[in-house]
C-alpha cells in the first residue's frame, strides 16, 4: 500500500482504501442524503479529489505545509510514568497536540482548503463544536487569503470563548447559530444551508468524517496521515504493529485517521481498534453522545449512519463536557467498523474523563484536550488488564488549552 | 381528485396551479386546521409539513414553524391524524412533506402504509435524491403514494434525467440556490429550469421556494404549479388572515391578463 511518506522524504501518495464504494458506502452507512441543490457540488468535489489526489504538485503541496505549517510528522511518545502507574501494557501517546492550532483538524483543513483553492473558489466555510475546526479553518483561510465564515452554536460560543477569539484575530467572521440545541448539530445545519445558498462560490470545509459523500472518505484520507506515521513509528520503534489502539470519537476522525491504515489488514495483523464514545453523564441518563453504544441507524447530515433519535425520528440532543464530542452522530465508516467487528466501541462518562484529564497532566506533564481525555480515561481500563510486553497506543487528538476554563470550573473546589 | 387532474382542472382555467404549504401544528394544531379551511378554497393541491428538528433544506421561517410545532407536542401520530381530518374536509390531493429520518424511525412501510390509509395523496423528502434509496421510493410507490422529487437551478441535464425517472405526481423544480424562504424576485434562470425539467417528462411540474406575492407567482407561473410556503407560515406569525395573500397570489398564476 502507498503511504505517506513524511518523516524526511517525499510523500508519494494517499492512501486508497478498499472503502467507500462509488456510491460513497461503507456497507450500508454513508451516501448522499441531501437536497438536491447540493448533488452537483458534490460530484464536482469528488471528481476534483479524485483528480488531486494523484496530481504529484498537489500532494506535495500538502506535504509542504503539513510538514512545515503545521508540524509533521508528530511524535510517538513512550509515557513511561502512566505505563508503570497503570502497570500493564506501555502506553504511546501520538502527539496531534503538538500540531499548529492545538489538534488534530489541521490535517484535514489544509487538505481541504488545497482542493478549494484547486477548484478557485475563493469564500470557504466550516460548522465547528469545540471551536478547534474553526480555528484550524479560520488558519487556513488566513495562509491562502480567502473568505471564512464559521458557524458555531451559541452554547458553544459561550463555553469555548477563547476559540470564538482566536477565529475572529484570524480574520475570520464566528456565526453563533441560535436554532436547535445551539451546538455543533445546529452549527452543522446552518453550515450546509449556507452552502446550497452560496453554492456557486463557496467550499465547505467540513470538519469530521460525517456528512454527505465524498466528505466520509475525504477527511479520513486526510487524516489517515496520523496512522500511517504510527505504522512506520512502530516499525522503527518496535519492529512490529502495536497491540491496541485507541482514540475518541466525536464525529470520529481522529479515531478514523489513526485506524484506517490498520483496518483493512487482516484479522490476525490487525491491532485492537477502540473508539471512545462520550457517555455523558451517563448512557442511562439520556444525556450523553453515545451513538453507537446507544443509538440507531438513522440520517443525518447528508450520511447514513448510528445516530440519536427518538421515536418519531426526531434527533436528539448529544450531551458531552467536551464541545467536540457533542455531536448526536458518528461517522459512517466508523457505523460500519462497529457491525464488522473491525473496532469495538465504548464510552466514558464527562467524570471518568476529567479523571483522565488530571492523570496526564500530573504524570507526563500532558494538558490534553477533554476530547482525548476520554481515551486516557478508557485506556485506565482497558491497559492494566495486558501485558507488560505489550504496546498501546492513544492518539492525543489536541491540547486541553481550550478547555482549562472550562476545566476550572468543573474541578474548581478538587485541586 | 387525482394529482393529474388537479393540474388539469387549472390548466383549463387559464392558470397556474397552487399548492398551498403549511406546517402541521402551527401555529397549533386547532391554528393548522383553520388556516387549511382558509387555503382550501383557494387551493389545488395542498402540502402539509411533517415538523423536523433539523430541517436542513428550510430557512428561518419554516424552521420556527417546526420547532414550535414541536413544543407544543406535534408527533408524528399527531400529524396522521391532522391529515385524517383535512382528508375528511377536501377531495384536491394531499402531500406530506418531511424529512428522512422520521420516516426511517417509524418504518418506512409502516410509515407509507400509515398515511396512504390517513388520506395522503404522495410525499416529498427533500433530503432522499431517489438514486440515493431507488427500493424505498418503489415501496413508496407500491403502496400507493405518489413520490416528489426536487431539482434545482444547479441540477444537470444528466441529473434531471436520472431523477424524473423515479418521479410520479409531479416534479417540484426549486426556484432559487437557496433554502425555503420569501425572495423579493425569481431569479431569471426559472424558466429555463422548468422548461429544462419539461424537456425530459410529461409530469406536471410546479416551482416552489420564494414565492411571496404577485410578482414572484407570476414568475413561477411558467409552470404548471406554484407552491406558497414561508409567506403563510409569516402570515400565521404575524396572525393576519391568509386569504388576501393568497388573492393576490392567486393574481399572478395567470401568465396573461384573464380575458
Ligand atoms: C482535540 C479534539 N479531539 C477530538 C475531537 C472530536 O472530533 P473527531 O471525532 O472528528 O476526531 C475534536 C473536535 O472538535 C477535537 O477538537
Amino acid at each position: 500500500m502507498g503511504a505517506w511518506r513524511l518523516l524526511g522524504v517525499k510523500m508519494l501518495r494517499l492512501p486508497d482504501f478498499p472503502l467507500p464504494n462509488g456510491r460513497g458506502r461503507f456497507g450500508p452507512y454513508g451516501g448522499r442524503y441531501v437536497p438536491e441543490t447540493l448533488i452537483p457540488a458534490l460530484e464536482e468535489v469528488e471528481a476534483a479529489y479524485l483528480e488531486a489526489k494523484k496530481d504529484p504538485a498537489f500532494l506535495e503541496e500538502l506535504e509542504h505545509y503539513l510538514r512545515t505549517f503545521a508540524g509533521r510528522p508528530t511524535p510517538l511518545f513512550h509515557a513511561k510514568r502512566l505505563s508503570a502507574y497503570w502497570g500493564g501494557a506501555q502506553v504511546y501517546l501520538k502527539r496531534e497536540d503538538l500540531l499548529h492550532t492545538g489538534a488534530h483538524k489541521i490535517n484535514n483543513t489544509l487538505g481541504q482548503a488545497l482542493l478549494a483553492r484547486r477548484m478557485g473558489k475563493k469564500r470557504v466555510i466550516a460548522e465547528t463544536g469545540a471551536g478547534q475546526h474553526g480555528v484550524s479553518v479560520a488558519t487556513v483561510a488566513a495562509l491562502f487569503g480567502m473568505e471564512c465564515v464559521v458557524y458555531m452554536g451559541e452554547e458553544d460560543v459561550r463555553r469555548q470563548a477563547l476559540n470564538v477569539f482566536r477565529m475572529k484575530l484570524l480574520g475570520a467572521e464566528v456565526r453563533p447559530v441560535a436554532a436547535g440545541s445551539r451546538t455543533l448539530k445546529d452549527a452543522t445545519n446552518e453550515a450546509i444551508r449556507d452552502w446550497i445558498t452560496h453554492v456557486r462560490t463557496t467550499f465547505y470545509i467540513l470538519g469530521s468524517v460525517v456528512g454527505p459523500h465524498p466528505y466520509p472518505m475525504m477527511v479520513r484520507d486526510f487524516q489517515s496521515v496520523i496512522g500511517e506515521e504510527v505504522k512506520r513509528q512502530s516499525l522503527e520503534l518496535f519492529g512490529r504493529y502495536p497491540d491496541a489502539l485507541i482514540a475518541a470519537v466525536g464525529g470520529g476522525s481522529n479515531a478514523i485517521g489513526l485506524f484506517a491504515p490498520f483496518a483493512y489488514l487482516p484479522e490476525g495483523e490487525r491491532p485492537r481498534l477502540i473508539g471512545v464514545e462520550a457517555a455523558g453523564e451517563g448512557l442511562s441518563t439520556g444525556r450523553h453522545a453515545a451513538s453507537i453504544g446507544a443509538g440507531k441507524r438513522g440520517v443525518l447530515h447528508g450520511s447514513y449512519m448510528y445516530l440519536l433519535y427518538d421515536h418519531d425520528g426526531q434527533i436528539t440532543p448529544a450531551h458531552s463536557v467536551s464541545a467536540g464530542l457533542d455531536y448526536p452522530g458518528v461517522g459512517p465508516e466508523h457505523s460500519y467498523y462497529a457491525d464488522a467487528g473491525i473496532a469495538e466501541y465504548a464510552s466514558v462518562t464527562d467524570e471518568e474523563a476529567l479523571e483522565g484529564f488530571k492523570l496526564l497532566a500530573r504524570l507526563e506533564g500532558i494538558i490534553p484536550a477533554l476530547e482525548s481525555a476520554h481515551a486516557i480515561a478508557h485506556a485506565a481500563k482497558v491497559v492494566p488488564e495486558m501485558g507488560k510486553d505489550q504496546i498501546v497506543v492513544i492518539n492525543l487528538s489536541g491540547r486541553g488549552d481550550k478547555d482549562v476554563t472550562e476545566a476550572m470550573r468543573l474541578l474548581g473546589g478538587e485541586l | 381528485m387525482t394529482t393529474k387532474e388537479a393540474f388539469a382542472k387549472a390548466k383549463e382555467e387559464g392558470r397556474a396551479a397552487l399548492i398551498p404549504y403549511l406546517t402541521a401544528g402551527f401555529p397549533s394544531r386547532e391554528g393548522f386546521l383553520e388556516a387549511v379551511k382558509e387555503v382550501l378554497p383557494f387551493a389545488d393541491l395542498l402540502e402539509i409539513g411533517l415538523p423536523y428538528s433539523d430541517p436542513l433544506g428550510d430557512g428561518p421561517v419554516i424552521q420556527r414553524a417546526s420547532e414550535v410545532a414541536l413544543r407544543k407536542g406535534m408527533s408524528v401520530q399527531g400529524v396522521l391524524e391532522l391529515v385524517k381530518e383535512v382528508r375528511a374536509l377536501t377531495d384536491k390531493p394531499l402531500f406530506l412533506m418531511t424529512y428522512l429520518n422520521p420516516v426511517l424511525a417509524w418504518g418506512p412501510e409502516r410509515f407509507f402504509s400509515l398515511f396512504k390509509g390517513a388520506g395522503a395523496t404522495g410525499l416529498i423528502l427533500p433530503d432522499l435524491p431517489p438514486d440515493e434509496d431507488p427500493a424505498l421510493v418503489r415501496l413508496a410507490q407500491e403502496i400507493g403514494l405518489e413520490t416528489v422529487f426536487l431539482l434545482a437551478p444547479t441540477s444537470t441535464d444528466r441529473r434531471i434525467e436520472t431523477v424524473v425517472r423515479y418521479a410520479t405526481g409531479f416534479v417540484y423544480a426549486v426556484s432559487v440556490t437557496g433554502v425555503t424562504g420569501e425572495r423579493e424576485r425569481l431569479p431569471e434562470e426559472v424558466r429555463d429550469l422548468v422548461g429544462r425539467i419539461r424537456a425530459k417528462t410529461p409530469l406536471p411540474v410546479a416551482v416552489g421556494f420564494g414565492v411571496s406575492g404577485r410578482a414572484t407567482a407570476a414568475q413561477a407561473a411558467v409552470a404548471d404549479g406554484v407552491v406558497v410556503g414561508s409567506a403563510l407560515i409569516r402570515a400565521l406569525e404575524r396572525e393576519e388572515p391568509l386569504s388576501p395573500l393568497l388573492a393576490e397570489i392567486r393574481e399572478g398564476l395567470y401568465p396573461k391578463e384573464p380575458v
